[in-house]
């Protein structure tokens, strides 16, 4: 039963709405629906990845970001060059958490800002000398790299550098991948492209590095693709795979190495987590390779028993036995896990806006503590995200595609849900509001939140927000009474 | 022309169109035989799209060039 009913969500949107001048008024309704379970596609009832309307706070991030900070920047032993200024790269350091093995600046660099550090003379006369310099530097520095990736920022695309040319060069000196990637932020709607990009050339210079080399091969191998092991994520994912009987040949990219990247067209099935951000090399790999691919969730108890049952039925019965193995001997643990949160956040209402996965994913695990998502959202979805989010919502729910500031702050004004899901960006806003908030991008400083042990912090962080005392004791600056400014100012 | 990748699902061949990271189920293809295999595809978003009638495919999904005949999608 959702919060509201469809009249009142239909009457809500059109309330948000009335703000609008008469033409952005047209293009934002066509990103706000109410969900109907009946449907089959998404695409009569809601557009998506569209250009945000000049003007309305969007919380869209670029396809630099897309590229370097989600796929390229979490394998370990590879350096990511942001080229260009340095501000792209420092102030996105360290914002996803993907948590990874080994020494950093010794054979691993994912917390390290690599820069070339752009000044006015490089927009002038180019900074493709400066691109070979800083490389032969950093093969002089970390010589344990196994490989470099360039990450194009808006300027290297505005003054049109020849990155390519200087990466097949430099390649060919240090005899390692040099990758060039031309994720320039100016590209796309959203992050989105960028992820396509990064894809696309891990396509053209990665995956086909090793066809033909011999690799030992079991008939149990699979790759954890879209895991970026936020929190330790892809590692409660691999126990429960490897306890099943699997072997996790490759993680993309959380934890990965560039090896890993490379062996990957030698496994059995690909699993893929994220799918908005890793279809395309998935689809690649099943053209080229001829590897299935499989969406799977791993929040919940309910959803991970049903994504290991799918997983195993790929494989023969030593798998499918372990997967219950695996079920059986953790669900007594989830029992428990539920039974002591449960009571205390059953019934309770959820809004989620978040990138472009877990809006739909989270949804199982919410309900296996009795919650109730009430409204769900994506910063840069597509409609093949909206098509599968309309089966996993609840009838009559609200869904928002690249919501603004206003829209939000109106829907939270308006459905008082019990707590809030969504990233940094909006996070402080609703905290001055008194609403309880989990930062769902980066888990909010926890996690892991995947697998079975993901659950466990999960529930428990999502108690410690909600029932959390301090959220009554807040009232938003703006809704003050006037004379006590006044006064403290006196 | 455009490039477009056809896979198959369960339910039928998916058409994808990586360019523009569209994914739709197709509803119909003109010819659909080991020795013709191609034709008019017609998709579930209202969409039309023309590939060089050719022996079937071996192994899907498959990459191809495509025309498209209906103007569609916004």
């Amino acid at each position: 039963m959702a919060a509201l009913t469809r009249e009142e969500t239909e009457a809500l949107i059109q309330e948000v709405l009335e703000v609008y001048p008469d033409k952005a008024k047209k293009d934002r309704a066509k990103h706000l629906m109410v969900n109907d379970k009946e449907l089959e596609s998404s695409k009569k009832c809601i557009t998506s990845n569209r250009k945000s309307l000049p003007g309305v706070m969007t919380m869209r991030g670029c396809a630099y970001a897309g590229s370097k900070g989600v796929v390229w920047g979490p394998i370990k032993d590879m350096i990511s060059i942001s080229h260009g200024p340095i501000g792209c790269g420092q102030y996105a350091r360290g914002g996803r958490r993907n948590y990874y093995v080994g020494t950093t600046g010794v054979d691993t660099f994912c917390e390290m800002n690599f820069t070339s550090d752009f000044q006015e003379k490089d927009i002038v006369f180019g900074g493709d000398k400066k691109l070979a310099k800083l490389i032969n530097e950093i093969e002089l520095l970390f010589p344990l790299n196994k490989g470099i990736s360039i990450q194009s920022e808006c300027p290297v695309g505005l003054i049109g550098d020849d990155i390519e040319a200087v990466a097949k060069k430099a390649a060919a000196q240090i005899n390692k991948p040099v990758v060039p990637v031309r994720c320039e932020g100016f590209r796309g709607v959203s992050q989105s492209l960028g992820h396509h990009i990064a894809n696309d050339s891990v396509r053209d210079w990665i995956i086909s590095n090793r066809d033909g080399q011999a690799f030992e091969k079991t008939p149990y191998d699979v790759a954890i693709l879209g895991d970026y092991n936020i929190g330790g994520d892809a590692w409660a994912s691999r126990i429960l795979l490897e306890e099943m009987g699997l072997r996790v040949v490759a993680q993309w990219s959380g934890d990965g190495t560039l090896a890993e990247m490379e062996n990957t067209p030698n496994v059995k099935l690909n699993l893929l987590h994220c799918y908005r951000s890793m279809n395309y090399i998935s689809r690649h790999m099943e053209e080229k390779y001829g590897i299935p691919w499989l969406e799977y969730n791993f929040f919940g108890p309910t959803k991970i028993a049903e994504s290991l049952r799918k997983i195993a039925s790929y494989f023969d019965d030593r798998i499918k036995e372990g997967a219950e193995r695996v079920i059986e001997k953790y669900t007594p643990a989830m029992n428990e896990v539920i039974a002591k949160f449960k009571p205390r956040l059953k019934g309770k209402k959820v809004m989620l806006y978040v990138g472009g996965l877990r809006p739909r994913h989270v949804v199982g695990a919410y309900e296996d503590l009795g919650m109730e998502v009430v409204g769900t959202g994506y910063e840069f979805a597509h409609n093949d995200d909206y098509d599968r989010t309309i089966k996993d919502m609840g009838e009559a729910t609200l869904i928002y595609d690249d919501a603004t500031g206003h829209e939000l702050d109106e829907f939270v004004k308006a459905m008082k849900p019990d707590l809030i899901g969504s990233g940094i960006k909006e996070k402080y806003v609703f905290h001055k509001m008194g609403f309880p908030f989990r930062q769902m991008h980066s888990w909010d400083y926890s996690g892991p939140y995947h697998g079975y042990d993901g659950f466990a912090v999960f529930a428990k962080d999502m108690d410690l927000t909600l029932n959390n005392p301090c959220w009554k004791l807040i009232q938003a600056p703006w809704t003050k009474p006037a004379v006590e400014a006044v006064q403290e100012a006196a | 022309m455009a490039n477009i990748m056809i896979r198959s699902s369960d339910k039928g061949y998916v058409f994808y169109l990586p360019k523009r990271d569209l994914e739709a189920s197709i509803e119909s293809i003109e010819f659909d035989t080991p020795e013709k295999w191609g034709g008019e595809l017609k998709l579930d978003n209202g969409g039309s799209y023309y590939i060089e009638p050719q022996v079937k495919p071996a192994r899907l999904p498959i990459s191809l060039r495509a025309r498209r005949l209906g103007a569609v999608e916004d």
